[in-house]
């Protein structure tokens, strides 16, 4: 079986360590924050201005004064802080910020990251994707392993335009966890609930690397 | 005290020529200058550059001025919430900028810092990067930007005094203390405008140096774009 949105955010949500800011991109990343356990303590950082994201409002206390970067309110939390979009940048860009949750729309073997623009489809923009990836330490993907039509998107090469290249560190998709090496190659490091080593290859258009037994995820 | 106060957002952006600069804080519909705003599209100037993050709704922010055709090149960084916008670029009316959202807030951070240039990571290795100056640094690779500035900067505060000084609210300070910065003639627009001495000096976000003219506007609609509440 295959994991859902909820499963990918669960299984994220493990990678969260103690005392670290994390910045969590639109869509499936913004999911991992309800799965974090009670006892590990991080803070999160929006970039339009908030560090220390609380949690949606009451319907009373709806403020249009006080949203995160997908425009949705939210509340602060004891110790948050409130600043610029300069500021902001500077936590992201000076390394301030421990660990980066985003999506993508492909990554390719080296890291290289694609998830902002469509050409001649889509033209939204890059938002902040671009500042992020170029600075983060750790990136974490979050992504469907294939498109709607069945393509990988785990490829030897991005075919759109590219976010920033040689960034991303692991990839949690709906069939597996996969680590990015230095030198190139998705390293499988744990299969989806009931999803086998070969399906994973057959969707992986980029190189697989395979050592070993591959545990399933552990997810509740 | 230098008195910097106008009567209403019509006065203060009457002098606004065709074809000008502007600045416009903002993030999403969060914190933007939305008296200002309407006075432009009754005013009605046009072939207007305008450096926002993003440009509004359809039907509101910088949304109303695309409707009127009043914008000739938009500078942003995300504009992915208004379909007329994504139009008018995809037929050739509009000329669009797309940055970094980093390094389009340093920009004009620099502008108004009399910083002509600097390096930032942002985009190395992408389209971003075309045209532009590499240079490696302990090892990693950094575009070389530049500066940014306008001939109007619009901003939205929360609090204002008579001498310009600003306090922002929540994530409604975004883009505004750097655009009050790199406009010549910058223009804040407030909720509740008090007499100088009445905003404590440790609090002040923005210093009514950036300030050449202050306003209290009126009925703000603060619309919200992803209403969301917890889940009963």
């Amino acid at each position: 079986m295959s994991l859902d949105k909820i499963g990918i955010a669960k299984r994220i949500a493990q990678e969260v360590q103690d005392g670290t800011y994390i910045n969590l991109g639109i869509g499936i990343p913004t999911l991992v924050a309800n799965f974090i356990p009670d006892n590990i303590n991080v803070v999160l950082q929006s970039e339009n201005g908030l560090l220390g994201i609380g949690p949606f409002p009451e319907e009373e206390e709806v403020d249009a004064d006080l949203i995160n970067a997908g425009k949705q309110t939210v509340t602060t939390m004891a110790g948050s802080s409130l600043f610029s979009s300069a500021e902001s940048f500077a936590m992201i860009r000076g390394g301030h910020v421990d660990l980066t949750i985003l999506g993508a729309m492909e990554v390719s073997e080296n890291g290289d990251i694609a998830n902002w623009k469509i050409p001649g489809k889509m033209v939204k923009g890059m938002g902040g994707a671009m500042d992020l990836v170029a600075s983060a330490e750790n990136i974490i993907v979050a992504m469907q392993h294939c498109s709607r039509s069945g393509d990988s998107k785990l490829l030897k090469e991005c075919t759109l335009p590219i976010t920033g290249i040689r960034c991303v560190k692991k990839i949690v998709t709906d069939l597996a966890v996969m680590d990015v090496l230095p030198e190139g190659g998705f390293k499988l490091i744990e299969r989806a609930p009931g999803v086998s080593v070969e399906e994973i290859e057959a969707a992986t258009e980029g190189k697989l690397i395979i050592e070993g037994e591959i545990p399933e995820m552990q997810i509740d | 005290m230098i008195n910097k106060v106008v009567n209403n957002a019509e006065e203060a952006i009457a002098d606004i020529p065709d074809n000008a600069t502007l600045m416009l804080g903002g993030f999403g519909l969060c914190g933007i200058p939305e008296n200002c705003i309407s006075a432009l599209v009754k005013k009605g100037v046009t072939g207007l550059t305008c450096i926002s993050n993003n440009a509004g709704v359809d039907d509101f922010g910088i949304g109303l001025m695309l409707q009127t055709r009043q914008v000739k090149k938009m500078i942003s960084s995300y504009v992915g919430e208004n379909a007329e916008f994504e139009r008018q670029l995809l037929s050739g009316e509009l000329e669009v900028d797309l940055i970094p959202q980093g390094t389009l807030a340093e920009r004009i951070r620099a502008g108004g810092a009399g910083i002509p240039a600097f390096f930032t990571p942002a985009g190395y290795g992408t389209e971003v990067a075309e045209g532009k100056e590499v240079r490696e640094f302990d090892g990693k690779h950094y575009l070389l930007e530049s500066w940014l500035r306008a001939d109007f900067a619009l901003v939205k505060a929360w609090k204002g005094d008579k001498a310009g000084n600003l306090v922002f609210k929540g994530t409604a300070r975004n883009f505004n203390p750097m655009m009050a910065t790199a406009g010549k003639i910058t223009i804040a627009e407030v909720e509740e405008l008090v007499e100088v001495g009445e905003l404590d000096p440790n609090q002040i976000h923005t210093s009514g140096i950036f300030v050449q003219r202050i306003f209290e506007g009126k009925n703000y609609e603060k619309r919200i774009e992803q209403r969301t509440t917890k889940i009963k």
